[in-house]
């Protein structure tokens, strides 16, 4: 598993990315009451917004971590977003994506750096 | 964070993992681990302790203060009888409010509870028009709030129980004299306790010893206020805002009303006193977003068909966790603030449609 520096985290699936975000980031964020996902299908750049969470507190997006093209979202989350905070590295994924090259997630942090980032 | 405040029950919030934030020059906790959720629900549930120790507490001891302050609001002071609190808000010359606050007449002398932010200039406001105007700078204030809150104060002080809703009396816990009113900002039963600053660490330990009581943070407050319909101040009202626009012209007796015994004589009477008879242009309303997306403070407000300028804005509003929906307070034009009335929000550039409702969004359990 790889993580960015937004806290997301990066799950390699046969050729597709499932992204999700930490554990610390759903703590900082507190109660998650809404996501909007972005639409499947969609061919997204690094960077861009694809996701916004809403906390108790504020809203935050979710960007892109690669290039590709989104073939799944978790629609769970639209029904119950408490998912993100209840299971933030697994049943609270937020999209999977499809990208060209795979060796692309090499640039990003393995556990033990990102472990170091937050601290 | 270094050079905020700290209020008597800091090292408390530190022992309970509560997250701290700067708040009005205090650090303060916006919420326990158990999150502003289970925090909220609690309140509603049962009983939540709160530390508002950075409102001001000021006592109002002078000669003919109860006249005095009639001349800086629009409440019925004279009128309030001992041992009772009433609710007001500070006007300026532009008929706007500077600050809202309780007021309770405890007898030789009038105590007020202010805003933490505005503690500052309602204390210089004060002194400038009135003599023997003190600020209380030794007691903590905590706030038990929740229909657990009675029984649990209760084997405490037992007197409390006597109390009803805005009844204020001073009851002794030990050696400590708290004063209490039976009120507070969440639409639940419960109570607001002065407490000297010595024995409020001991106080609040006590509390949450108590089987309903667990804490809350400045996170659940705020939901829970905005379920309840109060305003806070800086957000749903503010200096350029009149009461009345406001939804606050229940807090303004007949007496201070034109054709009163004490009709005006308070600043700012001249923009309130014509709009309590023709209604102003604009109102503050309640708002249910259709849909899960909540509408925040700042969100612009358009009509039905979404074109046009925008016709008012919200000024606070999430997710209400009693409601399990969103929830918002806004202004509105008099002909869109008719309860039923659909409206739209922008919503990071999606104009969202929104219901006008009546407020408040969750019935307040006052025990009157």
């Amino acid at each position: 598993m790889k993580f960015t520096e937004e806290h997301e985290w990066l799950r390699i699936e046969g050729d597709l990315v499932v992204v999700g975000i930490t554990e610390y980031a759903a703590e900082q964020l507190g109660d998650v009451v809404f996501v909007e996902l972005p639409e499947p299908e969609t061919m997204v750049a690094k960077g861009d917004e694809v996701c916004v969470i809403e906390s108790v507190k504020a809203a935050s997006d979710i960007l892109a971590p690669l290039e590709g093209e989104i073939v799944a979202v978790n629609t769970a989350l639209t029904d119950n977003p408490a998912l993100v905070n209840e299971d933030p590295m697994g049943d609270g994924w937020f999209f999977k994506v499809k990208v060209d090259d795979l060796g692309a997630l090499d640039s990003f942090m393995d556990e033990d750096e990102y472990k170091d980032f937050i601290e | 964070m270094d050079d905020l405040l700290h209020t008597p029950l800091h090292e408390l919030h530190l022992e309970l993992g509560a997250r701290m934030v700067p708040f009005a020059g205090y650090a303060m906790p916006v919420q326990y681990p158990a999150g502003v959720l289970a925090e909220h629900r609690h309140c509603r549930a049962q009983a939540a302790l709160f530390d508002v120790s950075h409102m001001g507490q000021i006592i109002l001891g002078g000669r003919g203060a109860a006249e005095g302050l009639e001349a800086l609001l629009p409440a019925d002071v004279q009128g309030l009888a001992p041992g009772r609190q009433c609710y007001g808000f500070l006007t300026n010359a532009d008929g706007g409010i500077d600050d809202d606050l309780m007021i309770a007449n405890r007898g030789d002398h009038l105590f007020l509870v202010v805003n933490a932010a505005r503690k500052a200039s309602d204390l210089a406001h004060l002194q400038a028009n009135l003599t023997g105007v003190e600020p209380v700078t030794d007691r903590a204030l905590l706030a038990l709030q929740g229909p657990g809150a009675e029984a649990a104060l209760a084997r405490l002080v037992p007197d409390v129980s006597a109390l009803r809703f805005m009844d204020v009396a001073v009851l002794e816990w030990g050696d400590a004299a708290l004063w209490i009113s039976r009120s507070g900002y969440t639409g639940e039963d419960g109570f607001e306790i002065s407490v000297p600053e010595a024995q409020a660490l001991d106080l609040a330990r006590t509390l949450l010893a108590q089987p309903e009581v667990a804490p809350a943070g400045l996170g659940a407050r705020d939901s829970l206020r905005l379920e309840a319909g109060l305003c806070l101040y800086g957000h749903d009202i503010d200096a350029g805002t009149s009461p009345v626009e406001a939804g606050l012209a229940w807090a303004i007796r007949k007496c201070r009303r034109r054709g009163g015994s004490r009709a005006g004589g308070f600043t700012g009477a001249e923009r309130i006193l014509p709009e309590l008879e023709h209604r102003p242009a604009r109102r503050r309303v309640g708002l249910l977003p259709e849909g899960r997306a909540p509408m925040r403070e700042g969100v612009a407000l358009f009509d039905a068909r979404g074109d046009g300028p925008p016709a008012g804005q919200i000024t606070s509003g999430g997710f209400g966790p009693t409601l399990a929906r969103p929830v918002a307070m806004g202004y509105l034009p008099a002909p869109l603030a008719q309860p039923g009335t659909t409206v739209r929000g922008d919503v990071r550039g999606k104009l969202l449609p929104a219901r006008v409702v009546p407020l408040p969004f969750h019935t307040t359990t006052y025990r009157k």
